[in-house]
């Protein structure tokens, strides 16, 4: 498959453009990081805990899932498992992306780690491959909102309100909806993301969360080799 | 070591881990023919997945609220081929204003 394109690949300008193309979700990041130290601190975790599991863990889903299910009472390895789940998917994007990422083993190792479903979204040329820069410069910036965000809600401001008041919660698929909406023009593209998305939905009741979403990838894997 | 700071460590460790995994084993070399064609079919599925899921789940449960609407809203603003910005905008706006008005 070729994967032509006329823009120039420059990383400073993939860089920015990657920036750029996360910069209106960073709002919404914010505003969640903010709640997730507020619920943090009401699950018992340290200001400080909270800004590290955000430094480390650096993905939202798997974050609050943790601390709802201590909040809720629930056994350490009821909310670690649930985490896990919720993070599987980041096997097989980190597969995607690794093409991209290379250098020595550090260089590898971090660069990987700025890789979320937001940041990886806006990485994707749509035919398959990445794009380094925009990965970094997107990751980045996400990064440091998040962590950033975390703090101010951990150390109790709680000023913001419900992110969900706002309607935050709904830039996060409509922004992985306008990256998909391009790749719709192809047939076998098109034919993935019905198979992922029907798979994913049929597993919400079924499955824990996060399992929906690595098996949708895991489907058009079986669906590509018959 | 508190329990907050058990799962923080495990799951920090462990997701370092997964992340890390594909480019640490894999990093700059092209993937194999027969895995990059799974690979290109991958980011539409599981984003796909992604859009679904953030619109329709609610833990366990499938449910129709006010993200519908923003979806819908951002449906709309693609297919007057609105900037990613306005979409995202669009979407945010109309399930803020059907949570308020509903």
């Amino acid at each position: 498959m070729s994967s032509e394109r006329s823009e120039p690949n420059e990383p400073g300008l993939s860089f920015g453009g990657g920036a750029r193309a996360v910069l209106p979700l960073t709002i919404a990041v914010a505003g969640f990081g903010i709640s997730y130290g507020l619920l943090a601190r009401s699950a018992g975790f340290p200001p400080l805990a909270a800004v590290v599991m955000s430094g480390t863990t650096f993905a939202g889903s798997a974050q609050f899932a943790s601390a709802s299910i201590l909040e809720a009472g629930g056994a350490v390895a009821s909310a670690v498992t649930a985490a896990i789940l919720l993070n599987a998917r980041y096997g097989p994007i980190g597969v995607t992306v690794a093409p991209v990422i290379g250098g020595g083993f550090w260089r590898r190792f971090l660069t990987a780690q700025l890789v979320v479903d937001e940041s990886w979204a806006v990485a994707s040329r749509g035919d398959g491959t990445f794009d380094r820069g925009r990965l970094v410069g997107a990751g980045l910036l996400l990064y440091a909102a998040w962590t950033s965000s975390t703090a101010v809600g951990a150390l109790g401001g709680g000023f913001l309100g419900d992110p969900n008041v706002l309607g935050l919660d709904a830039a996060f698929p409509a922004l992985f909806l306008a990256l998909l909406w391009p790749q719709f023009r192809t047939r076998r593209a098109l034919a993935a993301a019905l198979l992922g998305a029907a798979t994913a939905v049929a597993l919400v009741p079924v499955a824990p969360p996060g399992v929906p979403i690595v098996s949708a990838g895991v489907a058009c894997l079986v669906g590509w080799r018959r | 070591m508190s329990e907050a700071w058990l799962v923080v460590a495990l799951v920090g460790g462990a997701t370092v881990a997964i992340k890390a995994i594909g480019p640490v084993l894999l990093g700059g070399r092209p993937l194999p023919g027969r895995v990059q064609s799974v690979v290109g079919l991958l980011a539409p599925a599981v984003l796909a997945a992604l859009v679904v899921t953030s619109v329709l789940a609610s833990g366990r449960d499938l449910v129709l609220d006010e993200r519908l609407i923003g979806i819908g809203a951002a449906v709309v603003a693609l297919v007057f081929r609105a900037p990613i910005l306005v979409v995202v905008v669009a979407a945010a706006v109309a399930t803020a204003t059907a949570r308020a008005l509903l």
